[in-house]
């Protein structure tokens, strides 16, 4: 703990900070990194990280191995991960009762335990080191790789990786052009959904008339299924911060906000730690580092309204206003917060700023295709094996993310979509799977890259269905300020409930067409424009689907309540009563043992626990 | 000023005046149904949109709110826009399907009737927001605001029956364009309604000849607002010397 730390005046005094805490450190030094990400806390992380350091102690191992509590390691779905340096031992679904041994095997033995090793899906074969692990030997951590080496409660955890170093270069030698023009070479583009130019954004913002410029962070991460911004605010915080200074000292702005939902307390705890103690060593605040740039940053958190990610609603929200979108034919580069100057980026571009600035944007934009520079964090969820957060460069095609990384698709089902961008992203099919991932080829396919979302979905998930419930949760987020998108999804969704409950008409189809058209076109912001791609992407790509909905009154993947049914298969049945048994509402009768049970339609809610229950799988939806 | 051209026609405009307003002008009608010159541009009932190409790139913006520049060309009735204005009519035409005024606008935008279910409570509130605009915006009040959010929207007072900001100046009143805020004067008291809530207010008889000519707290907000003695704003404009 740094409290009572000296404030740092000059660029030199923080090498020499850096300097000395490298010295009490060593690279080779024993460490057991606990993930405590907010899905491996739930799992129990600090009280498992309390027991390493008592197991340490026991074994009067204190001071030589350290027990460091991490931020997000990403590959969630293997929880509690714990990760042995240096030999870079991979463990996961680490418990309470795990750790003795692993302190006695591993870091007193150097030995790895199978038993906590990760599986090859393929092969079974256990995997020992975390580079090896399928899951990450094809990612490309540059702006998450941090993340599990450090305490996100410690500044100087921050600064021995080398962080705040390319602050201090900006400072000691860059003019805000230089840094301007070396976020243009690197081709860096905003992570928060739409692609635009930082740089232009930047440059925009300097020579706009106007003072105070302001400088926005946007953490009000609100897609289902998202959480890559969460997990840098709560993993890495620093890094955020450090990118915000050097686009604050570019853009010439000494006021900036981090918006964050309040949802995740973590993240804005984390957030509020990281500030102070940047203030504490003098990173922020007047004259920094003696350079007489003055930075204060500020948080504000959001209420939790979906639409507040949206930049005029953010903003509208930090001043204290309801959060609703407003026209911006005048760029909020021009007339943003208050009606100054404002540059809004997300957690994850502001985060790839002090990578640029350190290692060049010869280096960087030699990462990713011809027009999408760096990496991209995903969030990978849904029907997948290996759930959690993956960066990968740009242009890694989709079949590596969902085959490679994410393991495929679990329990020998059929890939069916992936879901790209978040609520108003379009569902990508099968025969799409080797397209290059970046924000134009995406967008071509008519999703978008959005924050980052990918929802995997398999054979057993109707897509119009699927369309239904993403237009029910904007229709829900929508603020309701313009017709198109109060009204009209409203009205789509209607349809939609129609074609999904046996009601469909052929007309239906046109109907939502024209309507995602108008929508599209007619909407105030890009909430609503962009709410109709998953119904359009999921009529161009799955029109069959729709149709046997209409026409057969079928929901061929048997989602739809209103048009299945649930049948015994009597050849299967051997009346063993285990569907009688979770019925609840007696729909199953049974008929005697080694005899076929009947199922009365009359009674059947079409829940599904009969089939979920029956191993014999002679239970059938038609 | 600045030269541009809508609908193939080359006009002039002050720098900083919305298309709308330089269309207006120049006699070329665009539809609207949120705009009032009391208040600022909003950019909700989107019946006012149009093509603008400025340079190379071409865009469908809300006239209402976009400022006209040099050498831009505004298409007033491309296919899109004509396709938006439908549609949101069409929309407008089942949430209040027993508003004359919606009927109307329907008519000259060249329909008649709309595909979708009309809304059974469905009263004549489009949520254009003129209301609570013009009573922050004019007024200086913001007695109603919009609550909820989505299609739960709705103009009300707080908590449907907190009147205390309200001055009963019946301006919401006044700007509604489709007639969903009633007001009625009765026997010295004032009923406003808005949709889905109502307050009485009291008027006030002239000093004078006795009438029931303005409501009590619209004398006393005038009276603080502009410095004159209450007594002397109690007298009737008919009565007043």
């Amino acid at each position: 703990m740094n409290d009572k730390q000296q404030k740092l005046t000059s660029v030199a005094e923080l090498e020499k900070k850096r300097q000395g805490l490298n010295k009490q450190r060593s690279s080779d030094a024993p460490m057991i990194a606990v993930c405590c990400g907010t899905g491996c806390q739930a799992y129990g992380g600090k009280k498992i990280a309390d027991a390493f350091k008592e197991e340490i102690e026991k074994h009067g191992l204190g001071g030589k191995v350290e027990v460091k509590t991490t931020g997000c390691h990403g590959f969630c779905e293997r929880g509690l991960l714990v990760v042995i340096r240096p030999q870079n031992y991979f463990y996961q679904r680490v418990r309470l009762e795990d750790v003795p041994e692993i302190v006695s095997e591993t870091v007193i033995g150097g030995k790895p335990i199978e038993r906590l090793l990760y599986e090859s899906l393929a092969t079974g074969e256990k995997i020992a080191s975390e580079e090896e692990v399928p899951f990450y030997k094809k990612q490309v951590r540059l702006v998450f790789g941090d993340n599990g080496y450090i305490d996100p409660y410690e500044i100087d955890d921050y600064i021995a990786v080398g962080g705040y170093s390319a602050f201090s270069k900006v400072l000691s030698g860059m003019t805000p052009e230089q840094v301007i023009d070396e976020v243009r070479k690197a081709g860096l583009r905003g992570r928060g959904g739409g692609g635009f130019p930082a740089d232009i954004k930047w440059q925009s913002s300097r020579e706009a008339h106007g003072e105070p410029k302001y400088i926005i962070c946007n953490c009000d991460e609100g897609d289902p299924g998202a959480f890559m911004d969460r997990s840098l605010m709560e993993g890495n915080p620093h890094a955020i911060l450090e990118g915000m200074m050097i686009g604050a000292y570019a853009v010439g702005s000494s006021i900036a906000y981090i918006y964050i939902r309040n949802e995740y307390p973590l993240a804005v705890k984390n957030a509020y730690r990281a500030i102070q103690q940047a203030k504490d060593y003098g990173l922020l605040g007047k004259n920094i580092l003696g350079s007489g740039f003055d930075l204060e940053i500020k948080i504000n958190r959001g209420g939790g309204a979906f639409v507040c990610g949206e930049s005029t609603a953010l903003m509208a929200s930090i001043e204290g206003k309801v959060g609703e979108p407003r026209p911006k034919y005048i760029h909020t580069s021009h007339k943003g917060l208050y009606n100054k100057p404002t540059v809004l980026n997300n957690v994850e571009t502001w985060a790839n700023v002090p990578l640029i600035i350190n290692k060049g944007a010869d280096w960087y934009s030699k990462i990713g295709t011809e027009n999408s520079k760096g990496t991209k964090i995903f969030s990978l969820v849904g029907k997948i094996n290996h759930t959690g957060l993956v960066e990968v460069p740009m242009g890694i095609t989709l079949r590596e993310i969902v085959y490679e990384i994410g393991g495929g698709i679990p329990g020998d089902k059929k890939f069916k979509a992936v879901q790209t961008g978040g609520p108003s992203g379009g569902c990508i099919p099968e025969n799409l799977l080797d397209l290059p991932v970046d924000f134009d080829e995406l967008t071509n396919a008519g999703s978008m890259m959005g924050s980052g979302a990918m929802i995997v979905m398999d054979e057993e998930n109707c897509m119009v269905d699927i369309a239904r419930y993403f237009l029910e949760f904007l229709e829900d987020e929508s603020c309701g300020k313009c017709v198109p998108c109060r009204e009209g999804l409203r009205r789509m969704r209607e349809i939609l409930d129609d074609i999904t409950q046996g009601r469909g008409e052929e007309s239906h189809l046109e109907m939502l067409e024209e309507m995602s058209e108008v929508i599209n076109d007619g909407a105030l912001c890009g909430l609503g424009q962009t709410a109709p791609n998953p119904v359009m992407t999921t009529l161009k790509y799955f029109r069959d689907e729709y149709k046997a909905h209409i026409q057969d009154k079928k929901c061929p993947a048997g989602v739809c309540k209103s048009l299945i049914t649930y049948h015994i298969i009597e050849e299967k049945c051997t009346g063993c009563k285990l569907c009688v048994n979770a019925c609840s509402y007696g729909a199953i009768e049974f008929m005697g043992k080694k005899t076929p049970v009947v199922l009365h339609q009359s009674e059947c809610t079409k829940c599904g626990a009969c089939k979920e229950v029956c191993k014999l799988k002679a239970i059938e939806i038609r | 000023m600045v030269t541009f051209k809508i609908d193939g026609k080359e006009i002039k405009a002050k720098e900083g005046q919305t298309v709308l307003d330089a269309a207006t002008e120049n006699n070329i009608e665009i539809p609207t149904l949120c705009v009032n010159e009391s208040v600022l541009p909003y950019g909700a009932c989107r019946l006012c949109m149009v093509d603008v190409t400025k340079g190379k790139r071409k865009r469908t913006v809300t006239s209402c709110a976009y400022e006209v520049a040099e050498g831009i060309e505004v298409d007033t009735k491309s296919e899109k826009v004509i396709k938006i204005r439908r549609m949101v009519i069409e929309l407008l035409l089942a949430r209040c399907p027993e508003s004359e005024e919606i009927r109307q606008m329907a008519e000259k935008l060249g329909v008649t009737t709309t595909r979708f279910k009309p809304d059974e409570d469905g009263d004549a509130c489009i949520l254009c927001a003129l209301c609570t605009r013009a009573c922050r915006e004019v007024v200086g009040k913001s007695a109603i605001s919009l609550i909820n959010r989505g299609t739960e929207r709705e103009a009300a007072l707080p908590f449907y029956d907190e009147a205390d900001d309200c001055i009963a100046c019946g301006s919401c009143v006044y700007i509604c364009p489709t007639g969903a805020i009633k007001m009625e004067d009765k026997a010295g008291t004032r009923t406003i309604s808005w949709p889905n809530c109502s307050q009485e207010f009291k008027l006030k008889a002239c000093s004078a000849c006795g009438f029931y000519f303005a409501p009590e707290k619209q004398l006393e907000f005038m009276a603080a607002e502009s410095g004159v003695e209450l007594e002397k704003l109690e007298i009737c404009m008919s009565c007043r010397p």
